[in-house]
């Protein structure tokens, strides 16, 4: 675009040497040219690629962490290239950021000069109508005024924006002019691209994402010691969460029973209660995937779900260490999941038990115990037990499926084999030794809640509407130019209608054809 | 009916019409076998206010070539009366037509085809699943082909369009991307599936007629460069300018609902889904790419020096990247959208 125009006043007095200024002029002309743009398009597309084929640590950390194990080598080349973030690296975002500066300085000029041509009125006729790629000539039966008006009403009609003038030569000259939008549509398309990303950025600055982990029948209440992830945006502040809490009355989820699809999920719902805010009144909400919660400026979504066996572990001496639901993380497609029970209460020693929780359990010999099901048709739990010291009281966050085991001794039976325990509800299992109980009182559902707020994202919206009919305009609308020329000096009343077009591919021929039709009068013949 | 027996007539609907593209399809390659034959005179490629005229889809002065069907005369148009070999030409014009009509009927099969696997499944829209986008996915090719065949008589993309068709419609029966109609999972519970999926269907079967219009457009413009007088089965193909120009036109429609339909629409849903716009799934990566690819072949197209060759092999890499992002992603079973099933 820049780079073809002339820049009169840059004669070259001084060294021919680049100094600093025209340099960054230089650069800056080349960043803004439609062939970079081009260039940095393809960067783009490219720089992506490896975003979609390497584990993203941001998407799947899990499948990063296999990656590194299986692959230490190559795991330190992609780290030093970012490539497992690749959408927050260096050079990711030069490229970006490059076809951001290019995109703007694209749009500057070329609304200052889509201004200018828009207030400019249509041009003069160019000499020879005739040389134009559609050209109509006859001989009129009315007067050049009378002509000159009629097809300044014609043009007007069709929505041109008309001049209409006496040229040198005495002649009536109707100039015209029209489809100008497409120009606008496309600087409000590449406009609007850029409004987008700044309503994401401001989205992501003073927005939030969290997560938790709620169980059947009970609460949440949306303050930060609640959630079990929490990301705030740069600028978020964290007093602004919304004041509401909620509960989880009941859970509801099926599973397809029959077929090939056997244990596809068919619906999960879960009926919440909500309090707006302290003092509020409580109201239901049916809770499902593609149908989250909005709470003042906060949205709640339904996300997954999972399983939380109720549990009662007796120590030692026989009184209740702990009692309630334990939350377990789903592994596959049959809920088998993994999790631990930590009893830091247990006296005299603390107590730590980890294993599965098998919603259908079903046995092979290569497998041993597994899940046959994602519902809970026949559940278990699969232990092993551990006392000791847990490691609870250090500053270290623990992970709330882990058990530290550094400091704890495993209960071994008879044998000297680790001392497993099988448990359905309602059993309950003596540790060896005398060192308390453990009791499967029964299976709660938990919920896996989304929670999180992103400003912005009506003016997104706005913008992406607003960039899509720009676009439209800007691929549809064909500017075009029409000059009809009226001489009525020799006598007869010569009329020449001529059009261009601005872009290719257009009905120009029809269109110049149209306007003559619509025009004339007296003999049909074409005048040569 | 019952579900069963819908899913069964869906199943018969879609191998019958395989059958019909496949026929089609023949009769589309004995259209071209017998053009060989045909000695046409053809102009040189156009000049610029000649293509203004072509491009206004005006026929210049002179009659049409006679005895031609209606659904050639924009080729016909660009070249003088035949000089020999009027037969072969005749032949070669009811064999195009052949195409075409069984084409239209194969359309019609495969429509019910796919309407049947909807209510076989639910009712519900039929496309939840691999099978489903490539069934659905080659309908709306062959949609957007019958529309380009009303709007610009572009019967010369037959071959291509049956071919593929057949391909995607044999893929996707004779291969594990098989499955019996089913319900949907909960995610797919929504009616931005119906917005997001057929806005991107539509635009990718445009998308897949233009890139074919861009392989001819390619193959012709060598033939225009190597000679002036394109002969036999080139000049079955209208000028290499007016492919150009209506691979433009299926470009400037797709463009947009893909844009609509992948960024867009896919971000709303994926926030109600999942809870967030955009999340660098692969999926979401390779809608961005094909639609950053596109988005080079317009900028191409007004960039001095990239016009012409170098803007359709963009638009041909597009195509790919599209492919890759509506199927290939799935395949490989990584992401989000994986859940959709093979
Ligand atoms: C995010 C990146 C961009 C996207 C997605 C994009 C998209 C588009 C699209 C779809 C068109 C087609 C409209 C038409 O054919 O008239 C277009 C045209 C255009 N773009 Fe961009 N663009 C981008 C960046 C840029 C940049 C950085 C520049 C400046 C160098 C630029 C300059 C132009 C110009 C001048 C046209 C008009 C072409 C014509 O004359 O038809 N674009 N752009």
């Amino acid at each position: 675009m820049t780079d073809t125009r002339n820049r009169p006043g840059r004669t070259t007095k001084r060294a021919p040497a680049l100094n600093t200024v025209e340099f960054l002029r230089w650069a800056w002309r080349q960043l803004t040219s439609m062939r970079i743009a081009l260039v940095l398009l393809f960067l783009l597309a490219v720089a992506a690629i490896p975003g979609s084929l390497i584990p993203q640590s941001t998407v799947d950390p899990a499948a990063v962490f296999s990656f590194r194990e299986n692959n230490p080598d190559l795991a330190r080349w992609y780290d030093r290239l970012g490539m497992f973030d690749v959408f927050r690296s260096v050079w990711f975002g030069a490229i970006y950021l490059m076809l951001m500066v290019s995109l703007v300085g694209c749009i500057v000029p070329r609304t200052r000069l889509y201004w200018r041509s828009f207030r400019a009125k249509p041009p003069d006729a160019p000499s020879r109508l005739s040389r134009l790629p559609a050209h109509h000539r006859w001989v009129d039966s009315d007067d050049a005024e009378t002509v000159a008006g009629r097809v300044e009403q014609a043009l007007r009609d069709r929505r041109y924006r008309v001049r209409r003038y006496v040229d040198g030569s005495g002649r009536q000259v109707v100039a015209a002019e029209n489809g100008q939008l497409r120009e606008a549509g496309n600087l409000v398309f590449h406009l609007g691209i850029v409004v987008v990303l700044l309503a994401v950025a401001y989205g992501a600055l003073f927005g939030f994402k969290g997560a938790a982990l709620v169980v059947e029948k009970e609460g949440f209440s949306n303050t930060l010691t609640q959630y079990d992830e929490f990301t705030p945006g740069a600028w978020f502040d964290t007093t602004d969460l919304d004041p509401f809490t909620l509960t989880v009355r009941d859970f509801d989820v099926t599973f397809e029973t029959a077929g090939e699809q056997r244990g596809a999920p068919r619906s999960f719902r879960a009926d919440l209660g909500y309090v707006e805010q302290p003092g509020a009144k409580p109201a239901p909400y049916d809770l499902q995937v593609n149908h989250p919660l909005r709470v003042g400026s906060t949205s709640v979504f339904l996300v997954g779900h999972g399983y939380a066996p109720r549990v009662t572990v007796r120590d030692g001496d026989g009184d209740v260490a702990f009692r309630g639901p334990v939350p377990f993380l789903p592994q596959d497609g049959s809920y088998t999941s993994i999790g631990v029970v930590k009893v830091p209460d247990a006296q005299p020693e603390q107590l730590g038990f980890e294993g599965f929780f098998l919603p259908t359990q079903a046995f092979d010999e290569t497998r041993g115990p597994y899940s046959a099901f994602p519902d809970a048709l026949n559940p278990a739990l699969v232990l092993t037990a551990y006392s000791g010291d847990l490691q609870m009281n250090t500053d270290e966050p623990q992970s709330v499926y882990v058990i530290e085991k550094d400091k704890l001794t495993q209960f071994k039976n008879d044998k000297g084999d680790p001392f497993r325990l099988l448990l359905r509800p309602g059993d309950t299992v003596k540790l060896p030794d005398g060192a308390g109980s453990f009791t499967f009182d029964g299976v709660s559902r938990a919920v896996r809640l989304q929670i999180g707020s992103s400003p912005g994202k009506l003016l997104a919206l706005l913008a992406v509407i607003a960039a899509t009919l720009g676009l439209i305009a800007s691929l549809f609308i064909r500017p075009r130019r029409a000059w009809v020329r009226v001489d009525g000096s020799g006598g007869d009343t010569v009329v020449e209608v001529a059009g261009l077009d601005r872009v290719a591919g257009g009905n120009l021929v029809e269109a110049v054809e149209e306007i003559a039709t619509a025009t004339r009068r007296g003999p049909q013949e074409e005048a040569t | 009916m019952t579900t069963e027996q819908l899913g069964y007539a869906s199943n018969l609907a879609l191998v019958s019409a395989t059958i019909v593209y496949a026929l089609a399809m023949l009769s589309h390659i004995a259209e071209w076998a017998s053009a060989r034959k045909v000695v046409v005179r053809e102009q040189p490629p156009a000049e610029a206010p000649r293509a203004e005229l072509v491009a206004a889809g005006v026929p210049p002065a002179g009659p049409p070539a006679e005895g031609t069907a209606e659904g050639v005369a924009a080729s016909a148009t660009d070249a003088a009366p035949p000089t020999t070999g009027a037969e072969a030409e005749l032949r070669t014009e009811r064999f195009a037509q052949i195409g075409v009509s069984l084409t239209v009927l194969a359309f019609l099969v495969h429509l019910m085809g796919v309407a049947a696997r909807g209510f076989a499944a639910g009712p519900r829209v039929p496309w939840g699943n691999m099978f489903e986008f490539a069934t659905t996915g080659a309908l709306a090719a062959v949609a957007a082909y019958l529309v380009a065949l009303k709007l610009y008589r572009t019967q010369w993309l037959g071959l291509l369009v049956t071919g593929f068709a057949v391909v995607v419609l044999g893929v996707a029966m004779l291969t594990p991307v098989y499955v019996a109609p089913g319900p949907l999972v909960p995610a797919l519970h929504s009616y931005w599936l119906a917005i997001h999926v057929s806005a991107a269907a539509i635009s990718g079967g445009a998308f897949g007629v233009g890139a074919l219009a861009s392989v001819l457009y390619l193959l012709k413009s060598r033939a225009e460069s190597r000679t002036p007088e394109v002969q036999g089965v080139w000049s079955r193909l209208p000028a290499a300018i007016e492919i150009d120009r209506i691979a433009y036109k299926v470009h400037a429609f797709a463009f947009p609902l893909w844009t609509f339909g992948a960024l867009i629409a896919g971000p709303i849903w994926a926030y109600y889904a999942w809870s967030r716009f955009w999340g660098w799934d692969p999926k979401e990566v390779w809608a961005l790419i094909t639609w950053v690819v596109y988005a080079a072949y317009l900028h191409a197209r007004a960039t001095a020096g990239w016009q012409g060759r170098r803007a359709s092999i963009i638009a041909l890499v597009g195509f790919a990247t599209f492919l890759f992002s509506f199927i290939g992603i799935n395949l490989f079973g990584s992401g989000l959208h994986a859940y959709a099933g093979v």
